[in-house]
C-alpha cells in the first residue's frame, strides 16, 4: 500500500444514476483512488442529514453524495430535495469548523463513468491536501480532561492540587 | 420499611429546574413525607462528606440538573452515580446538554477573556481570572476548574432516565416521581416524556397546509405572529422534530417551539432532522434561490441546536482545541 | 468454527473469486479470514464462482448445516446477482432478504490497481455488509398483477415488428407513431441491403397487417405526454393532434387531394426529404397506414398562422362529399391508456450534414444525403426512380460516394454508425444501375460485418464500383485547371491511402452517408419513460449482454435503432425479443416488487405533515380523523425521501432503514 496518507471517503450514490455509472466506470476498467466506500441507496433524496453527521463522526474525511441530474432523478425530484437538504447542512458544517471541500455533491448519470473517476480522484486529493478530519480522535482527545480529572480525584488529589488536565486559568497578561 | 432515599443535585444549570421542583408545591410535601430527602443544595444543609459517607447504592434516587462543565460537576456527577441506584438526568442541560451547551461553539480561551476580561461590565484595570488552586499559610485549596468541553450527563456517567425540558414541566416531574415510587419504571435509557413530536398536542396543529412551498423564513421577532402553526407562517419551529410532553406550553403562549425536550427515540440527531425536513419542503429548486430562502436561517446551530449541541453527533465546533 | 454471540445471528460470509476478475486484484482468502473475525459471523469462506449453480448450492448445504440465518455474498454488483444471491438464499429456506451484497468486482478489483489497497477495500465493504445484515428484517416480496395490455411507442420497423409480435400472442396492443403514418425510415428507402429485395415489399403488407390487426390500436399522428403508476399498472397520456380528418370516416380515396384549390403540388414534401412537393392536404406515401390523409394547417388556406379561418372554399369537403371525413373543427385530445408493459421503438436520426462544411451540403447543390439519394432512386419517389440532378434534368455522370459523414469522428459522433458502408453500397449499386454513371466510394474502413454482407462488398467490385481508402478532405467547385476537366464540377479532395497521395476527383453528384444518432428529442422520451441514455444519446439498456432490451425501469424495454445504430434485421431481431420479454411478463401475469417501500408507524407520527408534499407519487396521505399521516404502499415506489425528512424519525423504509444504513456507515468506517 502506498506510504501516502489515505483519505477516508463516504459515498451515499443513489442506486439509478451514480451507482450505476461506478458500475459503469468498473466495468469500463477505468482506474480511480482507492479510499471511497459506496452506500448504496434508492434516490439521493434518501440522504438523511444524520448519515452525513454520523460518517463524519465515525471517521470519515469527507462525504461525498451522487445523484442523478436535474430532472433525471428516477422519483422525480428527491435530488432536489437533496440539493436543498445539502446548501445548508453545509453552512451548517461550516459553522461546526468543518471545511466545505469535505461535503460534496454532484449529480452523475448513470452513462457517467468517466465522472465517476474524476470525481473521486479529484475528491481523494483535495481532502488529502486538507489532511484528516479525525474525529473520533477529536472525542478522545476532547475527553482527556475527564478521564485525566477522573483519576485525579481517584488519586486522593482533587482537595489539594488542581488538575494538570486544565490548563491553569492564568491571570491576564496586564494586572 | 424505611423511607427511599432522593437526592437533588444541580450542575450548569439556570436553577429553573429546581423551580419546577419547588413548583410542584403541595405535591411535593406529599411526596417528602414518602422520601428521605438526603440532598438538596437549594433548599438544605448537606455536606460532600455526608454522601461520601454513605454505603454505595443507598439513595434510591439522584435527580440531577445541568451540564457537566466544571471538574467539580463532575466529581459530584461520579460521586452520586456510585451512591444512587437511579440516577436521573433532570432537564434539557443534563440531558442534552441545554443552553450551557451552546457554549461548545467556543474555545474554553475565549469564554474564560471575555467573561473575566472584555465584557463591558468588567471596569478596566478589575480584569482577572479565578484562580484554580491557591495556597495559604502553607495549605492548598483548590478550586472547580472549567472544563474545555460543555457534557451531557450520560457523556460522564451512567445515567438510567430522563426527564426532559427546559426546566421539566410539573407535570412531567410528576409522573417520573410517580413512576419511581411506584416502581413501574420504563426500560433503562427512557426519557420520561411521550415518544412522538410535540405537534400532535399543539393547538395549531389544524391550521398546517397540505404543501409547504417554503419560500422565506423568518425568526420570531421579524414577524407579527397569528394563531396559525407557526411554520405555515413561515417561522422555525421545532415543533415537529421535539418530543411531545410539555403540553405545548410555548407554542400556546405563543412563542415557537425551540426544541427543549429533545429529539424522539428514534432519532440520533434533532438538528439534522429539522434541517432535514425544513429544507425538503423549500420551493426553491435553483442554487441560488435556495441560498436566498435559507438566509431567513442565518444562524443554524444556534436554531435546531438550541438545547442539544452537546449531545448532537458533532457534539462540538471540531476545530477547537482540547485544551486552551 | 462456532464461536459464542450475544445475539442469536449466525451469519454466513462468501467472497467470490470471479475466476480471476476479482482474485487477481482482492486478495480473497485473506478477506475469508478477516471476515471471520467479525461479530455473528458463524462461516467464512472464499470460492471461485459464487452465482455458479455449485456455489448457490454451497450457500444452500451450509444455511441447513451450519443454521445460517444470514448470509452475505461478495462478488460483483447487486444490479447483477442480488436477485441470483437471493433465490439460492431463499431456496436454502432463509427469507430471500436476510441477504446483503457486497460489491467488489465493478466498485474495486476492476477499478483498482493497488491489491493491498483494494482488499483493505474489500474486508471494510464486507464488514459494512456483515453489520448491515444482522439489522436485516424478512420481507415479503409484493406481487404486482401485469395488465395484459401493451404499448409499442414509434412505429417504425421495430415498433411494427413487436407490436405484430404481441398481437399475434393475442395481447391488445396501442402503437403510438408521431407521424401521420407508421413505417418509420424503412418506408423511405427502394431496396435493402444486401439482397436488394425491394423494402416496399417486405414492409407494406406489416404495415397494412398492422393497419388491419383487430388485437392493434394504432395511434398515428400521436404522442405520449405523461406516463403514471408503475410496472404492470402504467396509464400513459397519448395526445392525438389534429390532422383535421375523422380516421374513422375517411377511406383514403384521396379525392381531395385532386380537388384541393391548391391545383399543383407546392409546398415541401417531408416525406421525401424535401426533393418533392406536396398539396396542403396529402398522404405521405402512397402505402401509408393508416390510409388516412391529413391536412396540414401551416400550408392549408383554410387556416393562417394555425388559426381557422374558413376562407378557403374548401373544394376538399365538397370532393369528400357525404363520407364526411374532413373536420376542420378537431381539436388536439388526450386519451388514457392502460397498460401493462412498454415498448420504446422511436430509433433515429440522421446526421445534419451541415455540420461538415467542408462537404458543402447546402451550399452545392449536386452534394446529396444519402437519405435524400433513397428517395431518387425510390420508383414511387419524387422523380419515380429517375435519378436526376437538383436542376430536375440532368443525370449524373459521375458520382462520388463519401462514408462516415458525422461518425468516427471526434468533432462529431465518435461511434461508427453500422449501416453507412453497407447501404453506401447499396447506393453505389442502384445508383450505377439507374444511371450507368462511374461511381466512387470513399471510405476509412470497409465495415461489413454482417451474413452475407463481405459478399456483397466483392459483388459491388466486380460490377465495376471504384472502392478508395481514405477519409475526404473536402468537397469543393474550385477548379484547378481545365484539362483535367474540373470546370463545374465538384471535386472531392482526398488522401488515397492505399496508394499513397492525395487525389482530386470531379463528380456530379456527391452523396453524403450520414451516420446514425439519437433523436433530438430523446432525451425528453428518456424522462417520460424514466429511462437512462447512454453518452452518445441513445437509450441505455439494463446490461449490455444479459438485459439488452430491457431499461431500468421495469416493465418498460426498447429496440431498434433507438437503443444505437443496427440494421433492419438486428432491429427486427431485438424487436422480437423486446416483445418476448413483455409476453414473459404478461403471460406470467404479475410482477414481484422489490419491497423496498416506507410505512409510517401510526403511533410515531405527530401530524406535523412534513412528509405529506414530498412524496412525488402522492403515496403520502393525512388520515384527517386520526390527524396522522398514511403511505398507501402500493403507490410508494421506495425512493425514501420522506423517510430522511421526518423530522420524528416516525418512517421506516424497509431494506434502507435507518438503522441499515447506520451500520453500513459504522462498518465501512470502523478501524482496525
Ligand atoms: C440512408 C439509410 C439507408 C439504410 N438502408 C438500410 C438497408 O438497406 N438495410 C438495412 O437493414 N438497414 C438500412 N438502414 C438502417 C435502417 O434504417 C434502420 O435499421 C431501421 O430504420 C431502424 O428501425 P427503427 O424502427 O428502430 O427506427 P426508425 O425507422 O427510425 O423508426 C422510428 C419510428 O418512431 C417514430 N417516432 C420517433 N419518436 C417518436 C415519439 N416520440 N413518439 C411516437 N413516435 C415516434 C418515428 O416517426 C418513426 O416512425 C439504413 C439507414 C439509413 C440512414
Ligand atoms: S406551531 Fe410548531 S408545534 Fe405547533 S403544529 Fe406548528 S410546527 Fe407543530
Ligand atoms: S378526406 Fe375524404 S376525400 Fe380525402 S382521402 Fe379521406 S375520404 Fe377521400
Ligand atoms: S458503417 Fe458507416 S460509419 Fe461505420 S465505417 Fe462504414 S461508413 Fe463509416
Ligand atoms: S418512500 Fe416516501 S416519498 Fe418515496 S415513494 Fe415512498 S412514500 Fe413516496
Ligand atoms: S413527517 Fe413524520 S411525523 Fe410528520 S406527518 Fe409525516 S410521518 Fe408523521
Ligand atoms: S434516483 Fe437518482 S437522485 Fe433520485
Amino acid at each position: 500500500m502506498s506510504e501516502q496518507w489515505q483519505p477516508r471517503i463516504v459515498a451515499f450514490f443513489c442506486n439509478w444514476c451514480t451507482y450505476t455509472a461506478a458500475d459503469l466506470a468498473g466495468v469500463s476498467r477505468l482506474k480511480y483512488a482507492a479510499n471511497t466506500r459506496v452506500i448504496r441507496l434508492m434516490c439521493s433524496g434518501r440522504v438523511d442529514p444524520q448519515f452525513i453527521l454520523d460518517a463524519l463522526a465515525k471517521g470519515a474525511d469527507a462525504v461525498l453524495i451522487g445523484g442523478c441530474h436535474p430532472f433525471d432523478c428516477h422519483y422525480a425530484e428527491g435530488n432536489y430535495k437533496c440539493l436543498r437538504r445539502f446548501q445548508l447542512l453545509k453552512r451548517m458544517l461550516k459553522d461546526m469548523g468543518i471545511e466545505e471541500q469535505r461535503v460534496r455533491l454532484e449529480w452523475i448519470s448513470a452513462a457517467e463513468g468517466e465522472k465517476v473517476k474524476r470525481v473521486i480522484n479529484e475528491m481523494t486529493e483535495t481532502i488529502r491536501a486538507l489532511g484528516p478530519l479525525g474525529i473520533p480522535q477529536k472525542f478522545a482527545a476532547w475527553d482527556q480532561e475527564m478521564e485525566a480529572f477522573a483519576a485525579h480525584v481517584e488519586a486522593g488529589e482533587a482537595l489539594k492540587t488542581p488538575c494538570s488536565a486544565h490548563a491553569p486559568q492564568q491571570e491576564p497578561a496586564h494586572v | 420499611m424505611s423511607k427511599p432515599k432522593v437526592a437533588f443535585y444541580w450542575c450548569a444549570s439556570c436553577g429553573g429546574c429546581e423551580e419546577t421542583v419547588v413548583d410542584l408545591a403541595e405535591d411535593i410535601l406529599g411526596v417528602v413525607e414518602k422520601v428521605d430527602i438526603v440532598l438538596w443544595p437549594v433548599a438544605m444543609d448537606f455536606k460532600y462528606k455526608d454522601i461520601e459517607a454513605m454505603p454505595d447504592k443507598s439513595i434510591t434516587a439522584t435527580f440531577l440538573n445541568g451540564a457537566i462543565r466544571m471538574t467539580e460537576q463532575e466529581e459530584m456527577a461520579r460521586l452520586l452515580r456510585r451512591k444512587s441506584v437511579y440516577l436521573i438526568a433532570y432537564g434539557s442541560c443534563a440531558h442534552l446538554g441545554g443552553i450551557p451547551g451552546l457554549a461548545n461553539q467556543f474555545p474554553r480561551e475565549q469564554i474564560l477573556k471575555f467573561n473575566y476580561e472584555d465584557a463591558p461590565t468588567i471596569p478596566k484595570g478589575e480584569q482577572t481570572r479565578p484562580l484554580t488552586a491557591f495556597t495559604e499559610e502553607g495549605r492548598t485549596t483548590t478550586l472547580p476548574a472549567l472544563h474545555n468541553v460543555v457534557r451531557t450527563l450520560d457523556q460522564v456517567v451512567d445515567v438510567d432516565y430522563y426527564v426532559p425540558g427546559c426546566p421539566p414541566t410539573p407535570k412531567i416531574t410528576r409522573a417520573a416521581v410517580d413512576a419511581l415510587l411506584s416502581g413501574k419504571l420504563p426500560p433503562k435509557g427512557s426519557v420520561i416524556a411521550p415518544d412522538h413530536a410535540l405537534c400532535d398536542e399543539c393547538s395549531r396543529k389544524d391550521t398546517k397546509p397540505d404543501k409547504w412551498d417554503f419560500v422565506e423564513f423568518k425568526r420570531p421577532h421579524q414577524k407579527l405572529m397569528d394563531e396559525k402553526c407557526f411554520l405555515a407562517q413561515g417561522v422555525v419551529c421545532m415543533g415537529p422534530a421535539t418530543r411531545a410532553g410539555c403540553d405545548a406550553v410555548c407554542t400556546e403562549g405563543g412563542m415557537p417551539c425551540t426544541g427543549c425536550f429533545g429529539p424522539t427515540s428514534r432519532v440520533r440527531d434533532q438538528g439534522a432532522k429539522i434541517l432535514s425536513s425544513l429544507c425538503s419542503n423549500l420551493a426553491a429548486k435553483e442554487e441560488d434561490e435556495i441560498e436566498a430562502t435559507l438566509a431567513g436561517i442565518p444562524d443554524p446551530v444556534g436554531t435546531f441546536y438550541r438545547y442539544g449541541l452537546a449531545k448532537s453527533i458533532l457534539r462540538r465546533k471540531i476545530n477547537l482545541p482540547a485544551k486552551s | 468454527m462456532d464461536k459464542p454471540s450475544k445475539s442469536n445471528i449466525r451469519i454466513g460470509f462468501y467472497v467470490c473469486h470471479c475466476g480471476s476478475n476479482i482474485a487477481a486484484m482482492v486478495d480473497c482468502p485473506a478477506v475469508a479470514k478477516y471476515v471471520e473475525t467479525l461479530p455473528n459471523v458463524v462461516l467464512s469462506r472464499d470460492y471461485k464462482y459464487m452465482c455458479s449453480d455449485p456455489g448457490q448450492e454451497l450457500i444452500q448445504k451450509d444455511i441447513a448445516e451450519f443454521k445460517l440465518n444470514r448470509v452475505v455474498v461478495a462478488s460483483c454488483s447487486p444490479l447483477l446477482h442480488e436477485h441470483t444471491f437471493r433465490g439460492a438464499v431463499e431456496a436454502g429456506g432463509l427469507n430471500p432478504f436476510f441477504f446483503q451484497m457486497v460489491n467488489i468486482r465493478e466498485h474495486d478489483s476492476w477499478v483498482h490497481t493497488d491489491k493491498a489497497e483494494a482488499t483493505a477495500k474489500a474486508k471494510e465493504l464486507a464488514r459494512a455488509a456483515v453489520l448491515r445484515v444482522a439489522q436485516h428484517k424478512a420481507l415479503e416480496v409484493k406481487k404486482v398483477p401485469i395488465h395484459p395490455d401493451a404499448l409499442v411507442v414509434g412505429g417504425g420497423i421495430a415498433g411494427i415488428h413487436a407490436a405484430m409480435t404481441l398481437a399475434n400472442a393475442g395481447k391488445k396492443v396501442f402503437l403510438v407513431e408521431r407521424e401521420p403514418s407508421i413505417g418509420g425510415h424503412m418506408a423511405k428507402f427502394d431496396k435493402t441491403f444486401p439482397t436488394l429485395d425491394c423494402a416496399a415489399c417486405i414492409l407494406t403488407p406489416k404495415m397494412s397487417a398492422v393497419g388491419t390487426h383487430p388485437n392493434i390500436t394504432l395511434l398515428s399522428y400521436s404522442e405520449v405526454t405523461k406516463l403514471d403508476g408503475y410496472v404492470g399498472n402504467y396509464t400513459v397520456t397519448v395526445k392525438r393532434k389534429p390532422r383535421y380528418i375523422i380516421e374513422d370516416k375517411c377511406t383514403g380515396c384521396q379525392d381531395c387531394i385532386v380537388n384541393c384549390v391548391y391545383k399543383e403540388p407546392k409546398f415541401r414534401d417531408e416525406f421525401n426529404e424535401g426533393l418533392g412537393k406536396r398539396k396542403p392536404v396529402y398522404i405521405p406515401f402512397p402505402q401509408a397506414t393508416p390510409q388516412v390523409v391529413a391536412i396540414d394547417p401551416k400550408t392549408c388556406l383554410n387556416f393562417r398562422n394555425g388559426e381557422l379561418t374558413n376562407k378557403c372554399k374548401k373544394s376538399c369537403v365538397t370532393a369528400c362529399g357525404e363520407k364526411q371525413a374532413i373536420d376542420f373543427n378537431q381539436q388536439e385530445t388526450f386519451l388514457d391508456l392502460k397498460v401493462g408493459t412498454i415498448i420504446i421503438t422511436t430509433g433515429f436520426q440522421t446526421f445534419d450534414a451541415k455540420r461538415m462544411p467542408q462537404y458543402g451540403y447546402g451550399k452545392y447543390p449536386n452534394v446529396y444525403t444519402a437519405l435524400e439519394i433513397e428517395r431518387l432512386v425510390n420508383t414511387s419517389g419524387p422523380t419515380g426512380g429517375h435519378v436526376v440532378m437538383r436542376d430536375g434534368k440532368t443525370e449524373p455522370k459521375s458520382i462520388g460516394i463519401i462514408h462516415c459523414v458525422g461518425s468516427r469522428d471526434k468533432k462529431t459522433n465518435r461511434w461508427c454508425s453500422r449501416v453507412c458502408c453497407m447501404y453506401s453500397m447499396k447506393l453505389a449499386h442502384l445508383l450505377k444501375e439507374h444511371t450507368g454513371a462511374e461511381v466512387y466510394s470513399f471510405y476509412i474502413d470497409m465495415r461489413t460485418p454482417g451474413k452475407g454482407y463481405e459478399e456483397f462488398y466483392d459483388k459491388l467490385l466486380e460490377e465495376g464500383v471504384h472502392f478508395i481508402r481514405g477519409r475526404v478532405g473536402e468537397v469543393t467547385d474550385w477548379a484547378m485547371s481545365k484539362e483535367e476537366m474540373e470546370e463545374g464540377k465538384l471535386i472531392i479532395r482526398v488522401e488515397d491511402t492505399l496508394a499513397g497521395y492525395v487525389r482530386r476527383i470531379p463528380f456530379d453528384m456527391v452523396v453524403l452517408a450520414t451516420g446514425m444518432e439519437a433523436q433530438s428529442d430523446a432525451q425528453d422520451v428518456r424522462r417520460l419513460f424514466n429511462m437512462s441514455c447512454g453518452s452518445e444519446g441513445f437509450f441505455l439498456e439494463r446490461h449490455p449482454k444479459l438485459a439488452p432490451v430491457s431499461t431500468f425501469t421495469e416493465g418498460i424495454f426498447i429496440a431498434g435503432a433507438c437503443q444505437g445504430p443496427r440494421d433492419i434485421p438486428d432491429t427486427v431481431a431485438q424487436a422480437g425479443a423486446a416483445a418476448a420479454e413483455a409476453l414473459a411478463l404478461i403471460d406470467k401475469g404479475h410482477i414481484e416488487q422489490e419491497p423496498n417501500t416506507a410505512y409510517i408507524i401510526e403511533e410515531e407520527c405527530c401530524g406535523c405533515k412534513s412528509c405529506l408534499p414530498l412524496c412525488p407519487y402522492t403515496a403520502i396521505t393525512f388520515d384527517t380523523g386520526k390527524k396522522k399521516a398514511v403511505i398507501n404502499e402500493a403507490l410508494c415506489k421506495g425512493c425514501g425521501t420522506c423517510v430522511a425528512a421526518c423530522p420524528s424519525g416516525s418512517i421506516v423504509q424497509n431494506l434502507f432503514d435507518d438503522d441499515e444504513i447506520f451500520s453500513e456507515i459504522q462498518g465501512v468506517l470502523a478501524h482496525e
